[in-house]
């Protein structure tokens, strides 16, 4: 069984903790664990790398740092911490000047980083690791005739990296396709969610949902995947205001791709953490998956 | 009064880009540090890393190697091989006791006067930092047993 | 012991020669020092210095005391040999001493220039120029090697700046090779439909051009033929070419057409229409093309690929039949003395950047697509259509620099695309006069003749122009009129706000950038290439269609992005340049060479392999290498390589170059008996 050291972040402990169950559920399921890293601290989100750019590479360099530790690559489900723990060892590996202030730093906690780990997102683990041919195999419910759009975010594909084409990824699509779901050609699947900037600029957050809801609707979407907690928020607790604010009457369930993964490999929905959705998706269950869920 | 240390660098420019970016900055007066002496080379291919030890020898405390980018070489590929030379005498002159920035190698377009003008200011101030080389001493005579003891105790990669 | 150690040193008599250059080196050397100290050191009979040593009176001076004191050697220091090293060389042989018993030192361009310190200057100048003399009693006397010229002339790339070239040439009463990779000349002028900024048809002005190199006495047309290898040098190159099997015999072939018409088979035009026709499986790129004989092409040939079918060689009405499926390829050797490259452009691959959704979004269109619909005989019949072949658009986008001025893709500006991007929004206008044409550009860049005036003419004819890099084209619809659209997302910089405008068409104007295999051609050729493909010139002002190699001449878009009549221009050039050398016939070349003492080569061939020229050969009888003088180019990097030091490089010999650096290192020399060498 392949292990990688987990980092879960602050959403997914309580707001997003149906992304934290089906991520581990399915992970399992498909041969590899994701172990939890003890004592891990909040990546510094969007805001810290603002503040103090020093302080927020070292919060996040005691994570890398511990991973290390235990000898294992660091994965993190959430995009903003994943960006952020990339980017860090990143610069940490060219930088040796940041590495020996970082690492001055870290001596307080008797930790020390080397950059010889690597950071992957959650999803990368599904298509590159486990591997799209091996997930088919393991689907037992396909998700047949769910119109599903992937929504990618920005921070999985920028600013550039690993080699990922930004502009035009394809492997979230690959993923869908692998749980027999239909894919929608989802033309605003890179575009930002409005992230943070929903407490400073309500109204411009607002109508960045409203873009990405109406562009979904007009797709024919059944539910919209995200692969971010923050995102998942921004689309889906934020409808009503959008119905308020734009006249509008949205009702799209946006969901976690693992919790329609560990669905589509025959999960019970309450372990993939379906039930405390604030946009049900019963409707859609009704209609796609009773016929293959009993 | 105290006089700054002038380092002396020796600088072997091949006759089409870094002799030419030479000519360049001079062309445009840009001012830089005149501690670098020019010789003329057809191609940095053409540096015989003996020469660069005899100038080191003779009392330079750097030498600059100048050549044609990669891919830009008016003889198809000189500078890679000089390139080579290079890495294969820096790990000698390492045992020597030598400091790294004192044979330097770098590029220069004809175009790139004002690179050129950088690097070379660039190279006096480092050597100024370390003082003169004084060859005699550290290589050869005095304690040079001992520079050169420790040198070889250091295991180093290449 | 070599030839060179053997050399005495101890009597000869330099002349020394240091140069004001009015105050350009005087303000900041202490010249009369400089002079005066130089007349102290060992071998020198005399030293001056001089206000012009360039002026004839400087010239002179050198002369008289060539004759007058017996000079030996001569030492000028004053600016760059690359300005005056021939002035002063000239000078020593009118003296009577052989030109290569000079050397200068550069204390201008490498001394007084870059320094306001007049101690380090002075100091300086007198380590250049002792290293200029202690170089210089070691020179020989060298003579320079005389080259015919093949008054031949090969030109690769039969596009309009090749095939200029080659009419240039070949009026001038001298014998061309013109090679097209293509199955016609013309290139990708004869894509285009109008020529900005006159509007001038582009075939009516390119195809007389293209028949008169087909019915040219003096040119051989070799067309849908590759150069394959290049030896040689200036004056004698043999080249190989590949000259592709046409399945047609050219002896026979009338070009009546008729095997064409009964072709039954069509397939996708790629190259000639860029996707956009079809063409037949034997077919002429277009109708107009030099040479008229058709190609057969090979791998879409039914009878190729399965056997039967020969339709072509059935009605082919020509007697004997000019339909050989037999044919193979012919290697051809061919000598000449110049090569003029002239291989051209390819654009940008739009692909390359999703955003702008070309190939994804039916209604994404690049630049040379467009030609190809705008031309009255292009797949549409000139008609301005969407990807249906039926809708005219009512609005059409047009965005520019798509990858160029771009730190992602090409950082330079591709030049013509402005011009071209205005003449689209013309044609639009033009052909359909109610459509709305938004033209995107980051700066409006039209210098040239009459330019302009054809931005001004396209502002007047209505064409919204926006300032601002476009971000996206999508056809995700936010708003009931962007429903079925292209929404083109851009800032508009000079109002300041984002914009999204609902159109039916999109544009791309890709960068010019470089052939795929431009590398590669450089590496055949023996000439360089820049990071972004295009070729080098000798130098960017004074000699742009020249190259670092000795005879081989570039024009037209393979060494930068051009326009038709820059690329004109330069082949005109460039055929001037190889004309001159047919007609002195002979050229001198610098007689720095390598040579290998056959006596003391150990065969080790360390060197053989290090020779970018393959000039070294290796005697297996004798066991000794050799340096093939013709083509040794005098890098030098054998000799540095020589393990047992026999191999010399002339006028850049180990004792010059190490008598050089003791020479530059007079000051901080330790104080001992000189190291011997």
């Amino acid at each position: 069984m392949k292990k990688f050291a987990y980092f879960p972040g602050c959403s997914l402990e309580k707001l997003a903790q149906s992304y934290n169950n089906s991520s581990v559920e399915t992970t399992r399921l498909l041969g590899v664990e994701l172990q939890e890293l003890e004592d891990w601290n909040c990546c510094g989100a969007t805001t810290y790398f603002h503040v103090d750019q020093l302080l927020a590479y070292t919060l996040v360099a005691r994570n890398l740092a511990m991973a290390e530790k235990e000898g294992l690559d660091l994965v993190a489900p959430c995009s903003a911490c994943y960006k952020n723990a990339y980017f860090t060892n990143k610069y940490i590996k060219e930088d040796p000047d940041l590495a020996e202030h970082i690492n001055y730093a870290l001596e307080e906690d008797d930790l020390q980083f080397n950059g010889t780990i690597n950071v992957h997102h959650v999803i990368e683990i599904f298509v590159n690791e486990i591997g799209v041919e091996k997930i088919k195999s393991k689907i037992t419910n396909p998700l047949e005739g769910l119109r599903v759009a992937p929504y990618y975010g920005c921070q999985i594909v920028r600013p550039k990296h690993n080699g990922t084409d930004a502009e035009n990824p394809h492997f979230f699509e690959e993923l869908v396709s692998a749980m027999g779901a239909d894919t929608v050609d989802y033309p605003e699947r890179l575009r930002c969610c409005g992230a943070s900037l929903i407490m400073t600029s309500r109204h411009a957050a607002l109508n960045m949902v409203r873009t990405l809801l109406q562009s979904a609707v007009d797709c024919e979407t059944n539910v919209i995947a995200t692969a971010c907690p923050l995102c998942q928020v921004n689309l889906e607790c934020y409808q009503p205001q959008v119905n308020e604010e734009f006249g509008t009457n949205f009702n799209m369930p946006v969901l976690y791709f693992t919790q329609l993964l560990g669905l589509a490999m025959g999960l019970p929905p309450k372990k993939v953490g379906i039930g405390s959705e604030l946009v049900s998706a019963a409707p859609i269950f009704d209609k796609y998956l009773k016929r293959t869920v009993r | 009064m105290s006089e700054q240390f002038e380092p002396v660098i020796v600088g072997f420019l091949c006759n089409w880009c870094s002799y030419r970016a030479a000519d360049l900055a001079g062309t445009a007066r840009i001012h830089y540090a005149p501690n670098m002496r020019p010789i003329r080379v057809m191609c940095s291919g053409r540096i015989d890393p003996q020469f660069v030890l005899k100038a080191l020898r003779e009392g330079a405390d750097g030498v600059m190697i100048a050549g044609c980018h990669p891919g830009e070489c008016h003889y198809v590929s000189g500078n890679i091989k000089a390139l080579r030379r290079f890495i294969l005498l820096k790990a000698m002159l390492r045992q020597f006791g030598v400091e790294e920035a004192r044979v330097q190698l770098v590029w220069a377009s004809a175009s790139e006067g004002i690179i050129l003008a950088a690097k070379v200011n660039k190279m006096t101030e480092e050597i100024r930092a370390l003082g003169p080389l004084n060859w005699q001493e550290t290589v050869l005579g005095g304690n040079n047993g001992y520079k050169v003891a420790q040198a070889a105790l250091v295991p180093e990669e290449v | 012991m070599s030839e060179e150690q053997k050399h005495p040193e101890q009597n000869e008599r330099v002349g020394v020669y240091i140069c004001h250059c009015g105050t350009n080196i005087a303000n900041v050397v202490d010249v009369e020092d400089v002079a005066e100290w130089a007349g102290k050191q060992p071998n020198v009979e005399i030293a001056r210095e001089y206000k012009f040593m360039c002026s004839s009176l400087g010239q002179d001076l050198i002369e008289e005391d060539i004759r007058e004191k017996g000079l030996t050697r001569v030492v000028v220091s004053s600016c760059s040999p690359h300005m005056h090293e021939k002035t002063f060389r000239t000078a020593c042989e009118r003296g009577g001493l052989n030109p290569f018993l000079f050397e200068m030192a550069n204390i201008r361009e490498h001394d007084s220039w870059i320094t306001n310190d007049k101690v380090a200057a002075t100091q300086k100048a007198k380590a250049l120029t002792n290293a200029a003399i202690e170089r210089v009693v070691h020179h020989q006397p060298l003579e320079q090697l005389p080259v015919e010229i093949n008054p031949n002339t090969l030109v690769v790339g039969g596009g309009i700046a090749g095939i200029t070239a080659a009419l240039e040439l070949a009026n001038g009463g001298h014998h061309v090779y013109l090679v097209e990779r293509e199955p016609s000349i013309g290139g990708h002028m004869a894509q285009l439909d109008k020529t900005f900024p006159t509007l001038d048809c582009s075939a009516c002005i390119l195809t007389p051009k293209m028949v008169d190199a087909g019915q040219h006495p003096n040119i051989t047309l070799l067309t849908w033929s590759e150069v394959e290898k290049v030896d040689g040098y200036i004056g004698n190159f043999t080249v190989s070419v590949r000259k592709k099997a046409r399945y047609i015999n050219e002896d026979h072939c009338t070009g009546c057409g008729i095997c064409i018409e009964k072709c039954p088979f069509k397939v996708i035009d790629d190259v000639f229409e860029v996707g956009m026709g079809e063409r037949k499986v034997v077919y002429r790129p277009f109708p107009q093309a030099v040479p008229k004989f058709p190609v057969i092409d090979k791998e879409n040939c039914v009878y190729f690929q399965r056997g039967k079918c020969k339709a072509c060689q059935i009605f082919c009405p020509t007697e004997p039949n000019s339909i050989d499926f037999e044919q193979e390829d012919e290697i051809l050797s061919i000598s000449v003395g110049n090569i003029i490259l002239a291989t051209g452009f390819q654009l940008f691959d739009t692909a390359k950047i999703p955003q702008y959704g070309y190939g994804r979004l039916p209604n994404v269109f690049t630049s040379l697509e467009f030609e190809r619909m705008v031309n009255a005989s292009g797949p549409t019949d000139g008609k301005i259509v969407l990807r249906d072949k039926q809708t005219e658009p009512k609005t059409v986008a047009i965005i520019h620099c798509v990858g160029s001025r771009d730190e992602n893709y090409h950082k330079y500006c591709s030049k013509i695309c402005c011009m071209y991007s205005l003449k689209f929004a013309h044609l639009v206008h033009e052909r359909i006069p109610d459509a709305d044409v938004y033209n995107c550009y980051i700066d409006m860049r039209t210098p040239g003749k009459g330019y302009e005036e054809f931005y001004h003419r396209l502002l007047e004819e209505g064409t919204h122009f926006i300032r601002g890099k476009v971000a996206e084209v999508t056809n995700a619809a936010r708003i009931p009129e962007e429903k079925g659209k292209l929404i083109v997302q851009v800032e508009d910089t000079l109002i300041g706000r984002q914009r999204r405008i609902p159109v039916d068409m999109v544009l791309l104007s890709p960068a010019m950038e470089a052939q795929p295999d431009s590398k590669e051609i450089s590496q055949l050729f023996k000439m360089g290439c820049d990071f972004d493909g295009f070729f080098t010139e000798r130098h960017p002002k004074l000699d742009p269609v020249a190259t670092m190699t000795e005879g081989i001449f570039i024009a037209g878009a393979c060494q930068g992005p051009k326009d038709v009549p820059d690329s004109v221009a330069q082949g005109a050039a460039a055929s001037a340049r190889v004309a001159g050398l047919i007609n002195i016939g002979t050229v001198m070349m610098e007689p720095v060479r390598a040579s290998i003492n056959q006596d003391d080569c150990s065969g080790c061939r360390i060197c053989n392999n290090m020779c970018p020229y393959n000039a070294i050969i290796f005697h297996e009888d004798r066991h000794v290498s050799e340096v093939i003088t013709a083509l040794c180019q005098g890098c030098g990097t054998c000799v540095a390589a020589c393990p047992s030091g026999i191999i010399s490089g002339a006028h850049f010999t180990n004792i010059q170059l190490l008598s050089q650096i003791e020479g530059i290192l007079w000051d901080v020399r330790p104080a001992k008996e000189k190291v011997p060498a």
